[in-house]
C-alpha cells in the first residue's frame, strides 16, 4: 500500500508539470494583449515598458521556468513564514505570482477567496450527501416500487436540469414571485446574533440546494446501483439465514459493502466543489473562487486564470489519488501491489 | 448461447426474421421513460425545425413598442427586451444549439473511438494514448474552456465572421475535451475482441489489420459508441448552454437557449417567461436524451436484451 501510494505520488508529479506546461502554454499562445485595453493615446514606448514590467519581455521557456518557481518554490516557502512566523532567506524580496488586474499576489486572492467557496459549495456537497444515501439506500431495497420509481425520475430531472437553470427558476420562484429568500449572497453579513443568523439560513438556502440537489441527483443513482450489486451476493442470504433481524442485514453488511465504491465517487467529486461551482456562484453572486476565475478571464489576467486552473488541476489529480488509495484500504479484496 | 438460440427455434416454428436491430428495438420498446424521451426529443426537433415556418416572425426583428409584453396569441412566449419575439427566437436558439450538439458529439465519437481502438488494437501506442487519456480526465474543463473561449474568440471571429468563427471554435473546444470516456469504453471493448476466436481466425487467412478493423472490431464496439453518442448530445448541450450563460459563448444577436438564459436574466423580474422557456427546452432535450440513452443501453445490452 505505501509503495503504491509513493508510486502514485511519483507519478502525479510528471503529470502535474505536463499540466502546467498544457496550461501556460494555452494561455501564451493566444493571440492576446494585456496592454490592449488600456487607452490607445499610451505611446508605444510606454506600452513596452508596461509589458516589460508584466514580465513579458522575456522568451518563453524562461517565462514558464519563473513560474514555476515562483509557484513551488516561492509561495509554499511564503505560506510557510506565515504560519510558523520564521523567516527563510530573502523573503522581502521573493517574487510572488502577481495579478495583473489588482497589482496583488494571487494567492492572497485566492485565500481571500476561499472561505466563500468551501462553505457554501462544501456545504451543498455535505448536503448532498445526506440526501443521497438514504434515497439510495431505500430505492434500491424497495426496487421498482413507486419510491424507486419516483426516487429513478427525481434523480434523472436533477441530472439532467443544468444548475443555472435551476438556480434561476428557484430565484422566479422564491425571490421574485413569493419575496421570502434573498436572491444575492451577502458575503459582507456578520453572524453575530440571531437575527443574522436567521439571515445566513435565509441567502445560505438557494445556492446550497441548486447545488446539492445536482450532487444528490448522481449520488443517490451510484448508491442504489451498488447496493443492488451487493443485495444478491451470497453472504447477504448467509446472514438472513443465521437469523439476523433485517436492520442488520441491510444496515450493517449490506450497506458498509456498498459504500466502499460510493466513497470513491464521492472523493473523486470533491474537486468539482471548487471548479464546478463557477456557474452557481455567478448566479447567486456569491464572491468564491469561481467568480475570481470568472472576473479574471474577463479582464484578461492571465496570472490569475493560469494559478486558479492550474490550482484545479492539482485538485483532481490529487483526489484521484485519494480515491484510490481509500479504495484500497476500504476494500481488502483489492491488492495494488 | 447455442442452447438457447435452438430451444428459440424449436418453440417458436416459423418465426419471422428476426435481426440484431429488431431484437434491439423490441427491447428498447419496453423501457417507457426512453419510448417518451424520444417523442419528447422528436418533437422538440421538429418545432425547432419546422417551427419557424409556421410561426414567421423574424427572431431579430426589433418592435420596440411591444417590448416585455407578456404571452399572447400574436407571441405565445412573449417579447423580450427589444420587442423580439421570443418563440421565433427559442426556435432560432434551438437549431443552434441542437447543430452545437450534434457536431460536438460527432466530434468527440470519432475521436474516442480512433483513439480508443487505436490503443485497443495496437499495443505499442496503448500505454501512450491511455497517459493521454488520463491526463485529458485531470484538466479542469470548464476553466480551461472558458480560458480558450476568451482567448481565440476574436482571432477566429475575424478569421471566420462572428457566427461561423464561434461555432467552430465551441464545437472544436466542446469536442476535443468530452472524448476521453467514450475512448476508455471503446479501447475495453477492443482488448477483450482481440483475443477473441473469430478474429484471430481472422488474422489466420490473412485478413489484413485495417479490415479486421473496420469489419470485425467495429460493428462489435457499436454499442458502446451509440450510448456515449446519445449522452454526449446532452453533454455538449450542457456544456454550450453553460459557456454561452457565462457571457463566454455565442453573441446576442446569434442567440442559442443559453444565451437566451443569459440575456433574459437580468429581467427575471420583469417577464419570468424569458428564463422559462429557454431552461426548459434545455432542460427537456437533455432530459429526453438522457432517457434515450438509458433505454438504449439496456437494449443494446446482450445480457439483458432477449429476456
Amino acid at each position: 500500500m505505501l509503495n503504491y501510494t509513493i508510486r502514485r505520488l511519483l507519478f502525479a508529479i510528471p503529470t502535474l508539470l505536463v499540466i502546467s506546461f498544457i496550461i501556460f502554454i494555452i494561455l501564451d499562445l493566444a493571440p492576446n494583449d494585456p496592454t490592449g485595453n488600456l487607452p490607445l493615446t499610451i505611446p508605444a514606448e510606454v506600452r513596452a515598458q508596461i509589458r516589460e514590467s508584466l514580465g513579458l519581455g522575456q522568451p518563453f521557456h524562461i517565462r514558464y521556468l519563473k513560474w514555476l518557481e515562483q509557484f513551488f518554490v516561492n509561495e509554499p516557502l511564503n505560506i510557510f513564514e506565515q504560519w510558523f512566523d520564521v523567516k527563510i532567506g530573502d523573503s522581502a524580496n521573493r517574487l510572488r505570482v502577481t495579478s495583473w488586474m489588482s497589482r496583488s499576489p494571487v494567492v492572497d486572492l485566492i485565500v481571500e477567496r476561499m472561505p466563500q467557496t468551501l462553505w457554501v459549495v462544501g456545504l451543498s456537497y455535505v448536503v448532498g450527501i445526506i440526501i443521497a444515501l438514504p434515497i439510495g439506500v431505500l430505492s434500491a431495497y424497495k426496487q421498482y416500487s413507486w419510491f424507486d420509481q419516483i426516487g429513478t425520475f427525481v434523480s434523472m430531472v436533477g441530472f439532467s436540469v443544468p444548475t443555472f437553470f435551476t438556480g434561476l427558476l428557484l430565484i422566479v420562484i422564491f425571490s421574485v414571485q413569493l419575496g421570502w429568500l434573498p436572491s444575492i449572497y451577502d458575503t459582507t453579513l456578520n453572524v453575530t446574533d440571531w437575527s443574522s443568523f436567521w439571515m445566513q439560513i435565509r441567502q445560505l438556502i438557494m445556492p446550497v440546494m441548486v447545488l446539492a440537489l445536482f450532487n444528490a441527483a448522481q449520488l443517490s443513482r451510484f448508491m442504489r446501483a451498488s447496493m443492488l450489486d451487493n443485495l444478491n451476493q451470497d453472504y447477504v442470504r448467509t446472514a438472513r439465514a443465521k437469523g439476523m433481524s433485517e436492520k442488520v442485514v441491510i444496515l450493517v453488511h449490506v450497506l458498509r459493502n456498498s459504500l466502499i465504491p460510493v466513497v470513491t465517487v464521492i472523493a473523486l467529486g470533491v474537486p468539482q466543489i471548487f471548479g464546478g461551482a463557477i456557474i452557481t456562484e455567478q448566479i447567486f453572486r456569491v464572491n468564491g473562487l469561481g467568480q475570481l476565475l470568472i472576473i479574471g478571464i474577463e479582464n484578461a489576467d492571465i496570472p490569475l486564470v493560469q494559478t486558479l486552473t492550474f490550482i484545479f488541476a492539482i485538485l483532481i489529480v490529487l483526489f484521484n489519488l485519494i480515491a484510490d488509495i481509500v479504495y484500497g484500504m476500504l476494500d481488502p479484496r483489492i491488492r495494488y501491489d | 448461447m447455442t442452447n438457447s438460440s435452438i430451444t428459440e427455434i424449436v418453440s417458436e416454428p416459423l418465426h419471422e426474421h428476426r435481426s440484431l436491430w429488431s431484437d434491439v428495438w423490441r427491447q428498447f420498446r419496453t423501457h417507457t421513460g426512453a419510448l417518451v424521451g424520444m417523442a419528447v426529443f422528436a418533437f422538440i426537433v421538429f418545432v425547432v425545425v419546422f417551427g419557424p415556418y409556421i410561426h414567421d416572425l423574424d427572431p431579430q426583428f426589433l418592435d420596440i413598442r411591444n417590448k416585455n409584453l407578456s404571452p399572447s396569441l400574436a407571441h405565445p412566449m412573449g417579447t423580450d427586451n427589444l420587442g423580439r419575439d421570443m418563440l421565433a427566437q427559442v426556435m432560432a436558439g434551438g437549431q443552434v444549439s441542437m447543430l452545437v450538439g450534434v457536431t460536438a458529439m460527432l466530434l468527440s465519437l470519432i475521436l474516442g473511438a480512433l483513439i480508443g481502438v487505436i490503443a485497443g488494437f495496437f499495443k505499442i501506442l496503448d500505454g501512450v494514448l491511455m497517459r493521454l487519456t488520463d491526463l485529458f480526465l485531470a484538466l479542469p474543463l470548464l476553466p480551461l474552456l472558458l480560458v480558450i473561449i476568451m482567448l481565440f474568440r476574436d482571432s477566429l471571429r475575424s478569421a471566420f465572421g462572428p457566427e461561423t468563427g464561434i461555432f467552430f471554435l465551441i464545437v472544436f473546444v466542446i469536442g476535443i475535451t468530452s472524448w476521453m470516456q467514450t475512448a476508455r469504453i471503446v479501447r475495453g471493448e477492443v482488448l477483450a475482441l482481440k483475443e477473441q476466436e473469430f478474429i484471430i481466425a481472422a488474422h489466420s487467412i490473412g485478413t489484413r489489420r485495417h479490415r479486421i478493423i473496420t469489419r470485425h472490431i467495429l460493428p462489435n464496439v457499436l454499442s458502446p459508441i451509440m450510448v456515449s453518442a446519445t449522452l454526449g448530445i446532452a453533454n455538449a448541450i450542457i456544456t454550450e448552454s453553460a459557456l454561452s450563460f457565462l457571457g463566454l459563448g455565442f453573441p446576442s444577436d446569434f442567440p442559442t437557449w443559453g444565451r437566451l438564459l443569459f440575456d433574459g436574466k437580468d429581467f427575471m423580474q420583469l417577464t419570468p417567461s424569458r428564463v422559462i422557456w429557454p431552461g426548459l427546452a434545455i432542460s427537456l432535450t437533455v432530459l429526453s436524451v438522457n432517457y434515450i440513452g438509458d433505454g438504449l443501453r439496456d437494449a443494446l445490452d446482450p445480457r439483458i436484451r432477449g429476456r
